[in-house]
């Protein structure tokens, strides 16, 4: 497809689990910079100190997994990579723009231009069509009618549903309701995939073809973020990122 | 997010939540028909007084004693009776004096019972002249009207109206007949066409007896020996000529009285008009009042879109953290739930506004009143509708807009 990102050689060539910031090869493009991140939720008085000073960095055309155990602040991470949320301190830098003191609007034109999200859920809109819910990022962009449903069309034939374009979410399974998730995740060529538990829903088939559909995003050259406590999808990325307390693991 | 898209959205979620919808529209439904029927009714009634007062002539004017711009009340009307004469009256049918005037009834009248045999039947008398047919545009049924003759030997003769005779003689034929009024033996010549059709404005009309005014004032209604009158009904030429005829009256009028100064006259002069601005004045109060209770049953139509659209905020927070996780800014959520609102609205104020029209349509026949909704009400209570639900809409979509998407991506 036009719009997927031009992979650099030298990322498929490192795509190599369990590297090291430090080693990383600095001419590769960094997509995305955490740089001591924090996060406090604040309930009344009560404070909850969820991420700890995190930094790394995930780099254009990357497959990464980031693991840890409930309630270690996986989700809360995925929030602020995806613009969802603003850190308490620290930076987020996309693309090197940082994010992390954006308002309201540039955080929502980011969301849209720049991150496709999946999550356990699926979260496709009830009343809307596979194809219509497809089209939804598209509606929030400046796409003309035409664009939309050529894009959706693609990408729906792309997860292989070219046959259930005009299905409502109730009469599609659980892993078909992922993958219409998938593509509306892509429509808009975003620089990055974030998915919160992907697999969490699905039937271990299901779960397999899912994966399988990111491992052919990921070798054309898409950035891919997998939050999972499972550690099998883990083992499918490039590079895992373990968290335990808010805090990185450092890695072996 | 273009506006297109933005309605299809609405109209997408409007639908999908059918029942719902259905319900929230119903007390916009039940406001808007209730106002067009209310409005329609109030408006029938002024029409109809309208049309019942312009029955009894456009051409008329009235003249009664005493001043209408004055604090003093009635002036010169203690003591010496009614400021009006007959000669006043005969004055004013006079074309050289007055050219635009055609004709003039001095009227008397009071109560008075007649009896036939052993019925009695109580009704207003009046007495007046024979120009009294035309001016008030009556015909008779049987037999003959007042003549003059009847005037210059003041005559024992009694003209009845047709529910009058109705009472008195029932089937019997009334004509040639002598009833005793007050104690006097008249006889009936004729009795009148009717032309009531039962309301209160002209109920009267019907029932009546008419005599010389000669006869009246000297044998049956309280034997004045003076020559003044109650009022003097006067007939201009033509509905045109009605204020020229009102110029005329007032000026030979004040010069027969001796008065100088306008606003000291003893008399005062009531079109038609002056009649129907003061009974349609009264229907409208009446419109208006009616029309604020349906108002405020839109209000509550209102209320129930605010209470509908907050449950659905609500329920629908997974969704909005959704649409605004794919990129959705505050302000295209808040349109999103205000264009719901309005499609709401529109289409509760459209079913609302048809059957205020089947209203209109059926109703008169069952409550036998006219009802008569101007077309800018149909519009504007369609448009009210519609802002009704936009404004009851602001708070939930402004909810609905300052949702965290974190927060709304969470619950589940
Ligand atoms: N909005 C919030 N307010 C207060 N505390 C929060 C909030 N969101 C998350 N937390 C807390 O932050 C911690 C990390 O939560 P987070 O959802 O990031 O965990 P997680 O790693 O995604 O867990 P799981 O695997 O169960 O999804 C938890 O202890 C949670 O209770
Ligand atoms: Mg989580």
């Amino acid at each position: 497809m036009a719009e997927d990102s031009v992979v650099e050689d030298s990322v498929v060539e490192d795509s190599v689990a369990e590297l090291d910031d430090s080693t990383m090869d600095l001419g590769r493009k960094v997509l995305l910079q955490l740089v001591d991140i924090s996060k406090v939720y604040e309930l009344g008085s009560v404070r909850f100190q969820a991420l700890t000073s995190v930094s790394f960095n995930i780099y254009d055309g990357e497959y990464v997994a980031i693991t840890g155990p409930s309630g270690s602040g996986k989700s809360t991470l995925m929030h602020l990579i995806g613009c969802l949320d603003v850190p308490t301190s620290g930076r987020l830098l996309i693309d090197g723009k940082d994010v992390s003191r954006l308002d309201e609007l540039e955080l929502a034109q980011i969301r849209n231009e720049r991150i496709g999200f999946v999550f356990q859920q699926f979260n496709l809109l009830a009343p809307l069509t596979a194809l219509q819910n497809v089209e939804l990022p598209l509606m929030y962009g400046s796409y003309n009618k035409r664009e939309r449903g050529e894009r959706s069309l693609a990408l729906l034939e792309r997860v292989g549903l070219t046959d259930h374009v005009r299905h409502r979410p109730n009469e599609l399974s659980g892993g078909q309701q992922q993958r219409v998730a998938i593509a509306r995740a892509l429509v808009v060529g975003p620089s990055l995939i974030l998915a919160d538990e992907p697999t969490g829903n699905l039937d271990s088939k299901n779960a397999f073809d899912v994966l399988d559909l990111f491992d052919e995003l990921h070798e054309a050259g898409r950035t891919i973020v997998v939050i999972t406590h499972d550690s099998e999808v883990a083992s499918r990325a490039s590079r895992i990122i373990r968290i335990r307390d808010g805090q990185l693991e450092p890695t072996q | 997010m273009s506006w297109g898209n933005l309605l299809a959205t609405a109209i997408a979620a409007v639908q999908w939540n059918r029942m719902r919808s259905v319900l929230t529209m119903l007390g916009i439904v039940i406001g808007i028909a209730a106002i067009m029927v209310t409005v329609g009714l109030g408006e029938g009634a002024q029409a109809k007084v309208k049309s019942t007062i312009s029955a009894l002539g456009s051409n008329l004017l009235t003249v009664s004693p005493g001043s209408s711009s004055s604090l003093q009340g009635v002036r010169g009307g203690l003591g010496s009776g009614s400021t009006l004469t007959l000669s006043d009256a005969s004055a004013l049918s006079n074309s050289q004096v007055a050219p635009a005037i055609e004709s003039t009834a001095p009227i008397v009248s009071g109560h008075e019972t007649l009896t036939f045999g052993a019925t009695n039947w109580t009704t207003t008398v009046y007495g007046t002249t024979p120009s009294w047919l035309s001016i008030r545009s009556r015909t008779l049924e049987e037999g003959r009207f007042l003549t003059s003759s009847d005037m210059s030997s003041s005559n024992n003769v009694i003209v009845l109206g047709a529910v009058t005779a109705q009472e008195l003689f029932g089937s019997k034929t009334a004509l040639g007949q002598s009833v005793d009024v007050g104690g006097l033996p008249m006889t009936v010549i004729g009795v009148l066409a009717p032309v009531g059709t039962g309301t209160s404005a002209t109920s009267n009309q019907d029932d009546l007896a008419v005599v010389p005014i000669t006869t009246a004032k000297y044998s049956l209604l309280g034997t004045s020996s003076t020559d003044s009158v109650q009022s003097i009904l006067i007939k201009s030429t033509s509905a045109a000529t009605l204020s020229a005829a009102y110029q005329e009256a007032n000026k030979e009028l004040l010069m027969l009285h001796g008065i100088t100064d306008p606003a000291n006259a003893d008399f005062t002069i009531a079109t038609e008009q002056s009649l129907v601005s003061a009974a349609t004045s009264v229907s409208s109060t009446l419109t208006a009042l009616l029309g604020g209770i349906a108002a405020v049953s839109l209000l509550v139509g209102g209320v129930g879109v605010m209470n509908i659209m907050l449950v659905s905020v609500t329920e629908r927070t997974k969704e909005i953290g959704l649409r605004k996780a794919l990129g959705a800014t505050p302000s295209v959520i808040r349109r999103q739930f205000l264009a719901e609102a309005s499609i709401l609205g529109a289409f509760g104020g459209a079913i609302g506004g048809a059957l205020g029209l089947l209203g209109q349509l059926f109703l008169p026949s069952v409550i036998k009143f006219p009802i008569e909704i101007p077309g800018s009400v149909t519009a504007l209570s369609i448009l009210a509708a519609i802002s009704i639900s936009l404004i009851f809409g602001v708070y939930p979509a402004a909810r609905a807009a300052r949702l965290s998407p974190i927060d709304a991506l969470r619950s589940e």
